[in-house]
């Protein structure tokens, strides 16, 4: 690394510092009504939406009406994707007479971005028209990203409120992530992008004739709209099939620093809202910080894969699946802030990485994508290990386990594991059978351990609903479209439900104010066991797991 | 029944306002304010499109300056790289191939330390840029080819040195050359 590549990183990391408590206090009067900058330019909208759908945004709900609204209003989403890519041919809009999608696809696509994951087993820009990609899935990028903000503020209510059964509204809280904070963040983003190159209109594909007299199509679309939203929300799929790597949707370094930027933002700042609503943003910095010790630890471990001198190369430095305008360290920062954070986009084919560098993806999937996780999704994520923390830290010391001055007792304890197994169950068993079926196995683009990795990084991928891939693996069958369309579906909904159960159950309990004896939660202490909790339940649960793809992969490269 | 009904409509509105409204509110004001770039990067040369510049092409005559390798043959349907692991033998075989083929194309001497892009296939297999070392390794072979004589060499030289593109403002990504915008330049030197 030079001293240039180190500037690129202590700035990135300073802003994303500097920049949590702005978001994070403006994101805090956003959810909780209170007036803000945004109110008079689009207060108006937000008032006709709930005149449009008639509803009080004041009436709010228990958490079964809130999971009910929410599971309606993602079915409804799915049902509507999956109708126009089965029939994208006859819809308008469609410059390359790009075929209806097959049903399989369609499904596993419909889902992925129903879930906030963006697992791509198409190529965008040889399989969507530019309706579906627009109608379709540029809305659900936005509204995934909104329904996992309103599960937080769900459980965020849950603590902050005592001897209720009110969580919220579901469509109040959906509106005002939507307006507030997603859109426009995106409108200004995606122009700036432009102004950097990414491609924004409606024209067809242009044939040109190269230099050398081939001829070369080029594919075009409303991209940049895309891409904004794409990395604000944690989504992550790209319009095309390159995504972040092609010149199109990433053609700069600045692009590249602020798409970047953009991966961890909202998340980072949910942390600062987080601790801000419940009422100690000394406790949300708390959580900020466990976060980014994981991330720095797992970014160096990358870092120093991808710079030492390589068994097979040498001191050649491996720049297979990266591009020249990014060079390495911008290629490893994104590899692990895209795999820590549940967005999935890449400006790096993560295949063709070091096995270590690629085991850090992997590990970030795998630890349930709370490193700062998906919009709303990583901060819930993070309470359910909390939750399980100071139980266990409870029963070290033989005391009732007291989180925010609320009890935490055995349903508490019982939804955080099933939120925890849900997706761990996905990734095991969804990778043992694809390892030992011939429709697994024939998908694979390398042979023995790199190649479980592939098939190990998929399922970890859709159950985490990051997206990312190890993407020599050929998803696009029958087998992984459905499998990996399960896989999404319980690792989004599987945590979701739980989560808002304890929502619902830990808002009726009362308040106890803290004594001298209360576990605090916003300590060195708790950082550690924090820690210490997140990697030994990660760490038993997948172990054997990686050591048959990426850790045998390094010691046969090494020998 | 009722939760139903106003998950229709909200989907609806969503629709509405983030699939419609807000792309074409993103196109309208960049197409106003940064056309070329909104319609991407588009060279023409004699009315005719030649390319993006964004966009890498395939370059393999020895009149100039050869591109990087790419799994898709800088076909962009689909864009894509090659996604071989560290410890594929494929990918082993590829860059040694890569290697000698440079070599032996630019005639140079089997010791010389290739600039690593040029062995290894982008990610999107359309990587418009090489680096400075790259451009310069391929000089003399196409001096030669083009029989250029030392005046000419010398703008070339100069054409590369202006052409190389620093890290976006000193700190941001890679120092780069833009192959397509280069041998453009050459064929203006002839």
């Amino acid at each position: 690394m030079t001293a240039q590549d180190v500037i690129q990183v202590i700035l990135y990391f300073a802003l994303l510092i500097g920049l949590t408590p702005v978001l994070g206090n403006y994101m805090s009067q956003v959810f909780n009504g209170e007036r803000h900058f945004m109110l008079p330019i689009f207060g108006w909208l937000e008032r006709l939406i709930y005149k449009f759908i008639g509803v009080n945004p004041y009436e709010e709900m228990n958490w079964k009406s809130f999971a009910r609204g929410l599971l309606l209003f993602n079915l409804i989403g799915f049902v509507f994707l999956f109708i126009i890519q089965l029939t994208q041919g006859y819809l308008p809009m469609n410059p390359g007479h790009l075929p209806n999608v097959l049903w399989h696809s369609a499904f596993n696509t419909s889902v992925s971005f129903v879930t906030n994951t963006n697992w791509q087993g198409y190529a965008g820009e040889t399989t969507l028209s530019y309706f579906v990609q627009m109608v379709g899935l540029t809305v659900q990028n936005f509204v995934s990203a909104a329904t996992g903000i309103a599960v937080l503020l769900a459980i965020i209510r849950g603590f902050s409120r005592k001897t209720t059964d009110q969580l919220g509204n579901f469509w109040t809280d959906l509106t005002r992530s939507t307006l507030y904070v997603l859109l426009p963040l995106s409108i200004v983003f995606a122009i700036v992008l432009v102004s950097q190159g990414v491609v924004q209109n409606f024209k067809t594909y242009e044939t040109v004739q190269t230099l050398q007299g081939a001829q070369q199509i080029i594919p075009m679309g409303p991209a940049a709209s895309q891409i904004a939203i794409k990395q604000i929300g944690t989504n992550g799929g790209g319009f095309f099939n390159a995504n972040s790597a092609h010149p199109f949707e990433n053609p700069t370094p600045l692009s590249n620093f602020l798409e970047m930027l953009f991966i961890l933002l909202i998340p980072a700042a949910l942390t600062y809202t987080y601790g801000k609503m419940v009422g100690s943003t000394r406790h949300g910095w708390t959580i900020f910080s466990v976060m980014m010790i994981l991330l720095v630890t797992g970014l160096s471990i990358s870092l120093y894969a991808e710079y030492s001198t390589n068994p097979v190369f040498g001191n050649l430095p491996l720049m297979e699946g990266k591009e020249t305008r990014f060079g390495i360290t911008n290629s490893v920062l994104w590899s692990t802030f895209t795999s820590a954070a549940s967005n999935g986009s890449v400006n790096t084919m993560l295949d063709s990485l070091s096995p270590l560098a690629g085991m850090v993806a992997m590990i970030n999937l795998m630890l349930g994508e709370i490193i700062f996780g998906g919009v709303g999704a990583g901060m819930y994520g993070m309470v359910i290990f909390i939750i399980l923390t100071v139980f266990i830290a409870g029963l070290m010391v033989g005391r009732t386990p007291e989180y925010l001055g609320k009890k935490i007792e055995a349903f508490e304890v019982q939804m955080a594991i099933i939120a925890i197994l849900a997706p761990s169950f996905v990734i095991l068993l969804f990778t043992a059978w694809a390892s030992v079926s011939s429709a697994g196995l024939s998908g694979l683009n390398n042979s023995g351990a790199h190649g479980f990795s592939e098939i190990l990084y998929a399922y970890s991928s859709a159950a985490g609903n990051n997206g990312s891939a190890f993407a020599g693996l050929n998803a696009n069958t029958v087998f992984y479209n459905i499998t990996l369309g399960l896989g999404m579906l319980i690792g989004r909904f599987g945590v979701i439900l739980p989560v808002l159960a304890i929502a619902g159950n830990i808002a009726k309990k009362k308040i106890t104010p803290p004594s001298a004896g209360t576990f605090r939660t916003d300590n060195w202490l708790f950082i550690g066991l924090l820690i210490a909790v997140i990697l030994i339940v990660g760490g038993l649960t997948f172990f054997p797991a990686l050591s048959l793809g990426p850790i045998i992969e390094h010691l046969i490269m090494t020998n | 029944m009722k939760t139903l009904i106003i998950s229709l409509k909200i989907f609806l509105f969503f629709t509405v306002l983030t699939g419609i409204l807000y792309p074409l509110l993103v196109t309208g004001i960049t197409q106003l304010s940064f056309p070329a770039k909104a319609n991407g990067s588009l060279i023409m040369k004699d009315n005719k499109t030649i390319g993006s510049e964004l966009i890498g092409q395939q370059f393999d005559s020895t009149i100039y300056f050869s591109s990087r390798p790419s799994a898709i043959s800088y076909n962009p349907l689909p864009s894509g790289g090659s996604n071989y692991g560290l410890t594929n033998p494929k990918l082993k075989a590829l860059v040694a191939e890569c290697k000698k083929q440079f070599i032996d194309f630019n005639g140079l001497d089997s010791l010389t330390v290739i600039p690593s892009e040029m062995v290894f296939a982008s990610a999107s297999g359309l990587d418009p840029h090489i680096s400075l070392n790259a451009a310069l390794l391929q000089v003399e072979r196409i001096i030669k080819s083009r029989q250029f004589n030392e005046d000419k060499k010398q703008r070339l030289l100069q054409a590369i040195a202006l052409l190389t593109e620093a890290p976006q403002f000193s700190i941001l990504g890679e120092q780069r050359i833009n192959v397509l915008l280069l041998n453009l330049k050459l064929n203006e030197l002839e």
